[in-house]
């Protein structure tokens, strides 16, 4: 009798050992998620000020500018809910503008011009970067969210349910082209 | 901003991982970062005031050969005190999923973690085993980086999650700028690798040799590598074995020198790689080359428009593409033209770069790297473990 209850006592101590280890797991996810979108956050709009500065800048032409500025003023605003179209559109823009070589190198050639081509193109690099490194976290913290053990005893707590970035984030080619 | 890399085989033999850790850790070096390396090298070995002996790999068989790993309570041990110690902004992993230093370091670290992953070999049983700890471990990384997109393919498919691609980086202007040597020029076709490891190509190679000895007789083959020499010519008829010239183990130097001085560099590898920085280099050296067909290969040559590629473990058609390459001297510069135009992507100045935004955009609103208090067991979870 006392030899049942003491392998009782056993294994609750060993499954409640499992779910606290299981349960910090998630909560490193959970970290490691928000920190990742804070990194993302940040790229977008030092990716959206950047590409702004360079529309009032007066190195672009006026259609150019309009229609960047635009973008980037839109990506800035943009409400939660629409903030993933909003910067896909700022994507598109970006890639309008800067397409030709030509451009990024009329940009190069002007006062100032370089460092802020220089800036636009560390910008777009890592906004796809940043993205990924989101998704990636994301990606894992459902994977174990989605899990039996997770559900049944409500390890996640009231944590909303982790939604990916999904976005255009192509880079506009002749930006970020090196050549020697 | 304070660097831990971590490297995961043996400082003293020499391997791709190994090199390519020393020359990421002396570019972030020169541009004055605080780095620190953590890898296994025996006690007497001379090490570089940056690198941190984590003690002596032990030899143990697994995954089909003997490897060479760091594991166990000492060394477990030793990853803490260097986490500890070196209070890093960013730990950057290499070669997580290998049963050794990286994932001791994926377990006891917690903040901005960075790994690369080298290899793209498929899943094995005992990673199958252990996949529920190899996910709880490799879950820490915050930013997985793959070599190659094919790299970054297999780590989707085997592990889950995604990657950014950035290649191994290469100092270009090194090969650019080496000296070549007389005697290996003049219809040389080059070959560097180890000469009894058959992933390697040179069998294939050994078999094309009598077709392109038989259209262009003045060729020679120089073969750089260790191994046994004389298995190697053993398939080859009597007479054209003088044709064969080995080199044994080369320099750094050497081998920059011989790939300035060929005419044409041949990577006949049948698989098991999942960058290619042979080909890389040799084209940083501006020889023309000619490789196997392989993924990651063909990745590397840009689809064919840096380098050309024939039939992986088709002798007849590396015979055929070398034998019209060596007869077309234009066509050889073009490829030395456009080899070391695109090889520019793959200088430490780009890759070194790439690999910094990575720790930057990880390291942008997160706490600094610090040893992990939940994985130290039971003490620890009730506050009881000293420090």
């Amino acid at each position: 009798m006392t030899a049942t209850l003491i392998w009782i006592l056993v294994v609750l101590v060993a499954v409640g050992v499992y779910l606290s280890w299981t349960a910090g797991r998630l909560d490193r996810l959970h970290v490691r998620m928000d920190a990742a979108r804070a990194a993302l956050d940040a790229q977008l709009l030092r990716r959206a000020s950047v590409a702004q500065e360079l529309a009032t800048s007066g190195v672009l032409d006026p259609a150019a500018s309009i229609v960047l500025y635009e973008a980037a003023h839109a990506a800035r605003q943009a409400e939660e809910e629409q903030r993933e179209v909003a910067e896909s559109e700022l994507s598109q823009a970006l890639r309008a503008v800067f397409g030709e070589a030509a451009q990024v190198e009329a940009v190069r050639e002007a006062p100032g011009g370089d460092a802020a081509a220089r800036e636009l193109a560390e910008a777009v690099r890592r906004v796809p970067m940043a993205r990924r490194f989101h998704n990636d976290a994301v990606g894992a913290a459902r994977r174990l969210r989605e899990h039996r053990k997770v559900r049944w005893f409500r390890l996640a707590g009231h944590a909303p349910f982790p939604l990916a970035f999904e976005m255009d984030d192509e880079p506009p080619a002749a930006l970020v082209e090196r050549v020697s | 901003m304070r660097i831990g890399i971590v490297c995961p085989y043996s400082w003293d033999v020499p391997g791709g991982v190994q090199f390519h850790v020393r020359d990421l850790a002396e570019y972030f070096l020169r541009l004055g970062h605080h780095v620190s390396v953590l890898a296994p090298a025996d006690d007497d070995t001379p090490l570089p005031p940056y690198v941190v002996s984590a003690g002596r790999a032990v030899p143990v068989p697994y995954n089909g050969s003997v490897a060479r790993l760091n594991f166990g309570f000492l060394s477990a041990a030793r990853v803490r005190r260097w986490l500890h110690e070196g209070a890093f902004d960013v730990v950057h992993i290499h070669e997580p999923t290998s049963p050794s230093l990286g994932l001791l370091t994926c377990w006891a670290a917690s903040g901005p973690i960075v790994a690369t992953f080298h290899t793209s070999n498929p899943r094995s049983r005992a990673m199958i085993a252990a996949y529920a700890i190899l996910q709880a471990a490799l879950e820490k990384i915050s930013a997985r980086i793959a070599v190659s997109e094919y790299a970054r393919r297999t780590l989707v498919e085997h592990l889950g999650g995604d990657a950014v691609v950035i290649p191994n980086g290469v100092d270009v202007d090194f090969f650019a700028k080496a000296e070549p040597r007389p005697e290996w020029q003049g219809g040389t076709i080059g070959f560097i690798g180890r000469i009894d490891e058959p992933r390697k190509g040179l069998p294939v190679l050994m078999r094309a040799l009598p077709r392109i000895l038989a259209a262009r007789p003045e060729t020679r083959l120089l073969v750089a590598g260790r191994g046994d020499e004389e298995a190697a010519v053993a398939d080859l008829p009597e007479e054209l074995r003088p044709r064969v010239e080995f080199l044994g183990m080369i320099s750094d130097q050497d081998k920059a020198r011989l790939l300035r001085s060929v005419d044409l560099y041949v990577a006949p590898n049948t698989g098991g790689e999942s960058f290619g920085i042979i080909l890389v280099e040799a084209m940083s050296a501006g020889a023309p080359v000619l490789a196997s067909d392989l993924d990651a290969f063909v990745q590397v040559l840009d689809q064919g428009g840096a380098g050309e590629v024939f039939a992986n473990e088709d002798a007849d058609a590396l015979a055929e593409a070398a034998v019209r390459l060596l007869g077309d001297p234009a066509r050889l510069a073009e490829l030395r033209a456009r080899g070391s135009a695109h090889v520019r992507r793959f200088d430490w100045s780009t890759v070194g770069a790439d690999i910094l935004s990575v720790y930057e955009t990880v390291t942008a609103g997160a706490a600094a790297v610090a040893t992990d208090e939940r994985t130290t067991g039971l003490r620890a979870r009730f506050g009881l473990a000293r420090d």
